[in-house]
């Protein structure tokens, strides 16, 4: 009885073992599993669902699909998941999908607190991150690493676009309405700085909580610092009350607000009778040219909506980063991470684009202006170009960044 | 049936332990996140089940485990194992004091005090330049536990975090089921024939609160530990509300039927994510017919129809109008 116990105990392992000694055997020697696998992480619940969510995911599996759906005929996958918001869930997420799912790289991560935790699990597990909704300048700061790329837009390069743009053009004292979070303060660090190294002055700063409805009381301290330029350091929902609190309270045609992070998506929701004559830091707008038409007409035919920033963003870095893999003939991850600094990016979204060492990519980002409603010809025709901002300008210069790797 | 029941027990416990060997089966680190929920849901429940005290502000203990222990570990470089002592401290003092002016009210006022309280917690961490507001204290380093075990692994980690919870839900069995308890309980049926029999009820109160906040506390630092970061969402009210929809969920006339509760939210979150939005519609639809159908919770529920009571249930009193008698006395 007891030998027969032994036997059978003896049998199982051996047949465990055999199992997973056959599914390594049967994939490819120079692909992890056999499959390149891109996990899309994002908001789907929460206030950000509706600048990156179901639309990111989309944007990759498009950039897939023009691909050809394989790469050296190793089959591609998308996967997608909701962080919630939560740093949390999203670091936990990413070490699951990175540990156990064979996730190759993540894209997205909307929410700043989120794309700093999987930059930092991307680091430990050595795996792949691309960041293309947040501004955190953290990723190619503190938490860089070689696999950690921020591709879209950061905080330095909103600074740099509006608030350099806007003293440049006579806007030289600044009130700022700054939401009262990291993010917030973050980017009323930077447009202040930047700001004061262009000989204006900052008079004054009104804290509001995430998730304001009434700005009067801001709107009216706005009013009495009797600044010209009102700098709305917050994004999505609260730039819009704010912006419309401003018109409302008649603040607007005497002192100018200046969104520092207004999206594609916001301009349309606020309409071109409130929103006219803002100016807004963008690195993609769909009606740019030919290219970006053709891109977004296609994205619209899928989502329904036009792309904005993000979704380009999205799209084209899922393209380099499964190019990079073509090229480098594996999906290991620093071969991978060599190629994807080594091969230049050149696409709808980004001309002669490269990535940094410590991971930013480089490339032009684009001051708008938002039309006034008689220059709308027609649907989302909603900005016109005011100035190009060079790459090298945009971001934070290298010898700035504290990144580890730019040490030696 | 006694045979039966320790089979089931012994059969899980060997399973819990196998957890680490199999991260396809069920991924570690989920599991190790659910642990901290029950035990998080066990101290909680020394209040709501077995003391009568509705507190709605247990985010801020969870939370200040997550934050001191980070502070500890990160910024002051201490090991693992004292950080983890500290920020269960940190929250047991917290207790204290939430509980010396809270219990002066009871039922839904309560309730608003802790709340109340928990928000300014909240805040505070919002504020304090070493949490990093939203973007949460970040890589908050693992370290060495007892200066012999490597937390950087997965497994040992995984072990230790078992032990520790273990141990947690042990004292939480103990002082359920001790002298103290039995007060506890006296208080919770029936407070001013407590008070008459001569019971400092308000001291037991305290110690109580600063009991089920310590051991709150401890849940939130080994969050903390486990994903190397403390994160403003564990001090959020939601915290608050989804500890209480755990403990009823599971039961909060049983020891530990918050666990079942936990498991199944946490489960619930992590296996229905890809229904997006809905996974809180789901979680509403689930909390809204046990209350309806099944009272006393899924523990309190199985316990009856199994008729297990001495090792599950304290008492056999129902779930229902406990927590409207101690309303209408507020």
């Amino acid at each position: 009885m007891r030998n027969a116990r032994v036997l059978m105990t003896a049998a199982l392992t051996s047949a465990c073992i055999g199992l997973s000694g056959l599914s390594t055997a049967v994939a490819n020697d120079n692909y992890s599993d056999g499959v390149v696998r891109i996990g899309v992480l994002t908001d789907m619940s929460g206030i950000y669902t509706d600048l990156s969510g179901r639309a990111a995911v989309e944007a990759v599996r498009m950039a897939v699909e023009d691909f050809g759906g394989e790469v050296n005929g190793v089959p591609i996958e998308v996967v997608h998941a909701d962080h919630r918001n939560r740093p949390d869930v999203g670091a936990s997420r990413a070490r699951e999908w990175y540990d156990n799912d064979g996730v190759d790289m993540i894209n997205d991560l909307s929410n700043s607190g989120v794309a700093n935790a999987v930059a930092a699990v991307a680091k430990e597990r050595r795996r792949h991150a691309i960041v293309n909704s947040s501004s955190t300048i953290g990723i190619t700061n503190d938490y860089c690493s070689p696999y950690a790329t921020h591709y879209t837009y950061d905080a330095y390069s909103l600074a740099q676009g509006t608030g350099k743009s806007i003293v440049d053009d006579g806007g030289d004292s600044w009130f700022f309405l700054t939401v009262d979070f990291a993010f917030g303060h973050g980017l009323e660090r930077q447009v202040s700085e930047v700001v004061r190294e262009a000989g204006g002055r900052v008079v004054g700063a009104a804290r509001h909580p995430l998730d304001t409805t009434d700005f009067s009381s801001y709107a009216l301290q706005a009013q009495a610092s009797g600044a010209e330029i009102i700098g709305i350091a917050s994004t999505g929902a609260d730039a819009i009350n704010a912006i419309n609190a401003l018109a409302e309270f008649g603040v607007t045609p005497n002192q100018r607000p200046a969104a520092l992070l207004l999206w594609f998506d916001d301009v349309h929701a606020l309409g071109l009778e409130t929103a006219q004559g803002l100016l807004l830091t963008n690195a993609f707008y769909w009606d740019a040219n030919d290219e970006t038409r053709e891109f977004s007409k296609r994205f619209y035919e899928r989502t329904g909506r036009m792309p904005n920033m993000a979704h380009a963003g999205n799209y084209s870095s899922t393209m380099h980063y499964l190019k990079s893999v073509e090229a480098a003939g594996t999906d290991d991850p620093d071969a991978v991470s060599e190629k994807m600094r080594e091969l230049e990016i050149n696409d709808f979204f980004a001309q002669g684009g490269y990535i940094r060492p410590n991971g930013r990519m480089v490339h032009d980002q684009y001051m708008w202006q938002v039309k006034s409603p008689d220059a709308s010809e027609y649907d989302y025709d909603y900005m016109e170009l005011v100035t190009t901002i060079p790459g090298e300008e945009a971001f934070q210069p290298l010898e700035k960044s504290t990144c580890y790797l730019l040490e030696d | 049936m006694r045979l039966l029941t320790w089979t089931v027990l012994a059969v899980g416990l060997i399973a819990l332990l196998a957890v680490p060997f199999f991260p396809q089966v069920v991924y570690p680190i989920f599991v190790m996140k659910t642990f901290c929920f029950i035990l998080f849901a066990c101290a909680f429940n020394l209040l709501l089940g077995h003391t009568g005290i509705l507190s709605f502000g247990h985010a801020a203990f969870f939370g200040s485990g997550a934050y001191i222990t980070g502070y500890c570990v990160k910024y002051l470089g201490w090991p693992t194992d004292l950080g983890l002592l500290a920020g269960m401290l940190a929250a047991a003092a917290l207790g204290v004091i939430f509980g010396a002016l809270a219990i002066r009210r009871s039922g839904i006022y309560l309730a608003m005090i802790t709340l109340a309280m928990a928000q300014l917690v909240y805040f505070f961490y919002l504020q304090a330049p070493f949490t990093g507001a939203e973007d949460g204290l970040q890589q908050i380093p693992r370290g060495t536990f007892l200066g012999l075990l490597d937390l950087r692994s997965d497994i040992t980690l995984y072990y230790v975090v078992f032990g520790i919870v273990a141990a947690g839900l042990w004292v939480v069995w103990r002082t359920v089921n001790s002298p103290f308890g039995a007060v506890l309980r006296a208080i919770r049926e029936h407070e001013p024939r407590a008070v008459s029999l001569g019971y400092p009820v308000a001291r037991y109160k305290v110690l109580v609160f600063a009991l089920s906040a310590g051991l709150s506390g401890l849940a939130g630092s080994m969050k903390a530990i486990i994903f190397q970061l403390a994160a403003l969402n564990d001090a959020h009210w939601h915290m608050s509300g989804d500890v209480i929809l755990m403990t009823l969920l599971g039961g909060m006339n049983t020891v530990f039927g918050p666990a079942a509760g936990a498991v199944l939210v946490s489960a619930m979150t992590h296996y229905l994510d890809p229904f997006g939005a809905w996974v809180t519609v789901i979680i509403g639809l689930v909390f809204m017919s046990c209350v309806l159908l099944f009272r006393e919770g899924i523990v309190g529920k199985l316990g009856k129809i199994l008729k297990l009571n001495t090792n599950f249930q304290t008492d056999a009193a129902p779930a229902p109008g406990r927590l409207e008698k101690s309303k209408s006395e507020g």
